[in-house]
C-alpha cells in the first residue's frame, strides 16, 4: 500500500480502542503515527528522524509509512527548523518538530520565545500557529550537563505558549495526540529516562483532550507530593514506603505547566495539610516555586508545615555515575521530608 | 559598488520589457505612495499618534514595489521592523496600517503589533520579526508549505544587511538550498546595521557572497532601479514556481533617515547621503517615465497630490479610531 491508501484506509476504518502495555517510547510513536494518518497537514522535522528513526528512536516507522516529505531529517540547525515550523503553520500545515536534547531548546529560544510564542497575538489574533515542539530532556544516564536538563523552566515565564510534561505511557500518547490537534504551540517535555518504562495505554482512542491541570495519580489524606516528568515516578515510590508506616501521601503529577493551574493542589493540601514538590531542576525559578506561592495564597490557613521544595543543587549537573545520582531527588529523601513535616 | 549592481540589472532588462504601461506607471504609484505614507509617519509621530519608535524606508521603495510586482495574490511574504513598504506595496489597506501603528482597535493587528509587527494573511504578509534574522527560517517554512502545497506559489523574505552576520541567516538559507524551496531572499542591502557600516561588521560589501557558498543563485540588483528590482524578481520568481529553487537578490540602496526615529545618521558622511540622494528611486524612476513619455510632469505631481490626500485622509480617519478595550478577551488573542 503506498502511503495515500494507506492513509484513505485509517479514514475509513474507525480506531480500535484497545488498552495495551507499551513504553513511553512506543505511546509516543503511536501517537505520531495516528495523527499523522489523521490529519495530512502534519509532517514532522527533526535530526535524523527520517529512515533512522529518531536518535531516540521515537519516530521509528513514521518515515516508512508517510515518506520523506512528511518525516523530514533536517540539518543540524534548530533556528532554521524550529522557524520553518511557524511559515508552515502560518499557511495551512500542522508541524511537529523533535529536539532530540531538550537542551538544544537554548538554540532556538529566540524563535520559540520572540516568534513561535508571540505571533498570534501581536496579529490581534488573526493568524493560528498550531505547532508541536517535542523535546527530550532529563537527567539519569550520565550524559553530562549539556545533555541531561529538563528545561521544565526555560520556556515558563513565556506566554503564548503550552508545556505539558507527560510522566508516564499513557499521558504520553494522550497529551501529545492532543497537543497534535492544538491550534496552539505546545511545547511537549519528554523525558529520556522514562523512554523505556511501561504502562497501560489506551491505544487507538480518539476521543483525546488537551488536560488543563495536574492529575491525581495516588489519592492519600496526609501529605501531597507534586511532582513532574521522571519525579513523578519517585514521588509514587516514596509513597509505597511512606504507606508501609501507615502515611498516605497524595500524588499529583503537575503535568501542565502552562498555563499552570495550581488550584486543584491546593484542594488536595486543603485534605492533607502538608506540601512537598519535586523537580528535576535547579531551585530557583521552576515551577514548584509558582506552585508553593499560589498554594500559600489559596491555602494559607489549611498548611500545618511550610511546603517543602525538593529540587536538583543549584549546579551543572555533573557527569560521574555517583555524583548524578545524589543530585536526583530520590525516593527515601522525598518520604524523609515529608514524614519530617508531619 | 553601484557600477557592478547596474552591470547585472542591464543583464535581466528583459523581465521589465514586459510590463505593460498601465504596469510601469502603477509601479511608480506604488512607489509614491509609500514614500507618502512614510512621510505622514513622520508627521504623525512628531504630532504623537505613533508610539515608541517606527523605522522609515525612505529610499527604499524601490525594493518593495518591485518585487511586489514580481509577484501573485497567494505568494507569501514576510519582512521586518522596516516593513511598512512591503506591506502597502502588497496592498494593506491604508488605513489599517495607520491605526495599527497609532495603536487603535481598528488597526491591522487590533493595536497589540504596532509598526513593527504589521501583519496581513489576506494579503499573504505573514509577518514583520522585529528580531534581525528571525524572519528567515520562517519564510523557509512558508517555501516548504508551498513546495508541499503543489500550487507553484513562492515564498519572499526580505531583510536587511544587518541579517547576514547572524545564525538564522545561515540555517535558512542553507536549509533553503538543501530542499531546493521555492524562496527568493530579498537582501536589502542599504550599507547600514543599525548605526554601523557594513564594513564594521561585515568583511566585504557585496552580500551575494555569503548566498553563493551556500551554492545558492543570486543575482547583485540596484536596488534604487525599480525595474531593475522587478527584472531581477520576477525571473528569481520564474524559476523558483518551476521548481528551479531558492534565489538571493542583493538589492543595493540606501535609506534616507536614520535607523529609527530617534536616530539623526550623524554617523554617515554628508557627501554619501547627497551623492544617494541624487539616486532617489522615486525621483530616478518618475524622470525616466516622463522622458520616455508614459506620463506628464503634471501626470506626476497628480499621483503625489493624489497618494498624499489619500494617506491624510486614511492617518484622519485612523486618529478617529477608538483605543482597543481593556476589556478585551486577551486570552482568546494569545489562544485559540
Amino acid at each position: 500500500m503506498t502511503a495515500n491508501e494507506k492513509m484513505a484506509a485509517a479514514e475509513l476504518k474507525p480506531l480500535q480502542m484497545a488498552i495495551q502495555e507499551i513504553t513511553y517510547r512506543e505511546a509516543i510513536v503511536a501517537a505520531l503515527r495516528e495523527e499523522m494518518r489523521r490529519d495530512p497537514k502534519t509532517l514532522i522535522m527533526g535530526e535524523d528522524i527520517g529512515a533512522s528513526g529518531g536518535p531516540f528512536k521515537t519516530c521509528q516507522g513514521l518515515y516508512e509509512e508517510f515518506g520523506a516529505s512528511r518525516v523530514r531529517d533536517t540539518p543540524i540547525a534548530e533556528t532554521g527548523f524550529v522557524g520553518a515550523a511557524l511559515g508552515l503553520a502560518l499557511t495551512g500545515y500542522r508541524p511537529i518538530v523533535e529536539i532530540m536534547f531538550a537542551d538544544f531548546l537554548g538554540v532556538c529560544f529566540d524563535q520559540i520565545a520572540n516568534s513561535i510564542a508571540k505571533h498570534r497575538f501581536m496579529s490581534g489574533g488573526r493568524v493560528k500557529t498550531p505547532i508541536v515542539i517535542r523535546a527530550l530532556g532529563g537527567a539519569g544516564l550520565r550524559f553530562g550537563a549539556q545533555h541531561s536538563q529538563t528545561a521544565e523552566s526555560w520556556l515558563l515565564s513565556v506566554p503564548g505558549l503550552k508545556i505539558i510534561c507527560p510522566s508516564n505511557p499513557e499521558q504520553a500518547y494522550l497529551m501529545l495526540k492532543a497537543a497534535i490537534r492544538d491550534d496552539n504551540p505546545v511545547l511537549v517535555l519528554e523525558h529520556k529516562a522514562l523512554l523505556s518504562t511501561k504502562g497501560a495505554a489506551p491505544i487507538g482512542l480518539d476521543d483525546v483532550a488537551m488536560p488543563t491541570g495536574p492529575r491525581v495519580l495516588r489519592p492519600g489524606r496526609h501529605a501531597t507530593i507534586v511532582a513532574s516528568l521522571a519525579m513523578v515516578g519517585k514521588a509514587l515510590a516514596a509513597a509505597d514506603r511512606l504507606a508501609l508506616e501507615g502515611i498516605e501521601a497524595e500524588v499529583i503529577d503537575v503535568q501542565v505547566l502552562r498555563p499552570l493551574n495550581v488550584s486543584p493542589i491546593s484542594d488536595s493540601v486543603r485534605r492533607t495539610n502538608i506540601l512537598v514538590t519535586v523537580e528535576e531542576q535547579a531551585p530557583t525559578g521552576g515551577w514548584s516555586s509558582d506552585v508553593v506561592a499560589d498554594v500559600v495564597s489559596q491555602a494559607f490557613d489549611f498548611l500545618d508545615a511550610p511546603p517543602a521544595r525538593i529540587t536538583l543543587p543549584d549546579h551543572p549537573l555533573p557527569y560521574s555515575p555517583h555524583l548524578e545520582d545524589s543530585f536526583i531527588p530520590s525516593p527515601e529523601r522525598i518520604a524523609a521530608t515529608v514524614k519530617s513535616l508531619l | 559598488m553601484n557600477e557592478r549592481a547596474a552591470g547585472n540589472a542591464r543583464a535581466s532588462d528583459g523581465a521589465a520589457a514586459a510590463l505593460t504601461d498601465e504596469d510601469r506607471i502603477d509601479l511608480l504609484r506604488t512607489m509614491i505612495m509609500i514614500r507618502e505614507f512614510e512621510e505622514q509617519v513622520q508627521r504623525s509621530y512628531l504630532e504623537g499618534l505613533v508610539h515608541g519608535t517606527t523605522h522609515l524606508c525612505n529610499g527604499q521603495e524601490a525594493v518593495c514595489a518591485g518585487v511586489a510586482k514580481a509577484l501573485r495574490d497567494d505568494d507569501y511574504v514576510s519582512y521586518t521592523y522596516r516593513g511598512h513598504g512591503q506591506c502597502l506595496a502588497r496592498g494593506m489597506d491604508l488605513e489599517a496600517a495607520f491605526a495599527e501603528l497609532f495603536g487603535r482597535a481598528t488597526g491591522a493587528c487590533g493595536g497589540l503589533g504596532g509598526s513593527m509587527h504589521l501583519t496581513d494573511i489576506d494579503h499573504g504578509l505573514i509577518g514583520a520579526f522585529g528580531i534581525v534574522g528571525a524572519g528567515l527560517p520562517v519564510a523557509v517554512g512558508a517555501g516548504l508549505s508551498a513546495q508541499l502545497a503543489g500550487r507553484k506559489q513562492v515564498s519572499v523574505c526580505f531583510f536587511g544587511d544587518g541579517a547576514v552576520n547572524i545564525g538564522a541567516f545561515h540555517e535558512a538559507l542553507n536549509i533553503a538550498q538543501v530542499w531546493r524551496l521555492p524562496v527568493i531572499f530579498v537582501c536589502e542591502n542599504n550599507l547600514y546595521g543599525e548605526f554601523s557600516h557594513i564594513l564594521h561588521t561585515t568583511p566585504y560589501e557585496d552580500l551575494v557572497i555569503r548566498a553563493a557558498s551556500y551554492a545558492m543563485r543570486t543575482e547583485l540588483v540596484d536596488g534604487n532601479d525599480v525595474l531593475a528590482v522587478y527584472a531581477a524578481a520576477a525571473g528569481a520568481v520564474a524559476r523558483a514556481r518551476d521548481n528551479g529553487g531558492p534565489a538571493f537578490l542583493e538589492c543595493k540602496t540606501y535609506r534616507h533617515r536614520g535607523h529609527s526615529r530617534t536616530d539623526p545618521a550623524k554617523y554617515r558622511a554628508p557627501a554619501e547621503v547627497e551623492a544617494w540622494l541624487k539616486r532617489d528611486p522615486l525621483s530616478l524612476y518618475r524622470a525616466e517615465l516622463c522622458a520616455a513619455g508614459l506620463i506628464s510632469e503634471s501626470d506626476a505631481d497628480r499621483f503625489t497630490i493624489e497618494a498624499r490626500s489619500a494617506v491624510k485622509a486614511a492617518a484622519d480617519r485612523a486618529a478617529a479610531a477608538p483605543w482597543p478595550s481593556l476589556k478585551q478577551d486577551f486570552m482568546a488573542k494569545t489562544f485559540v
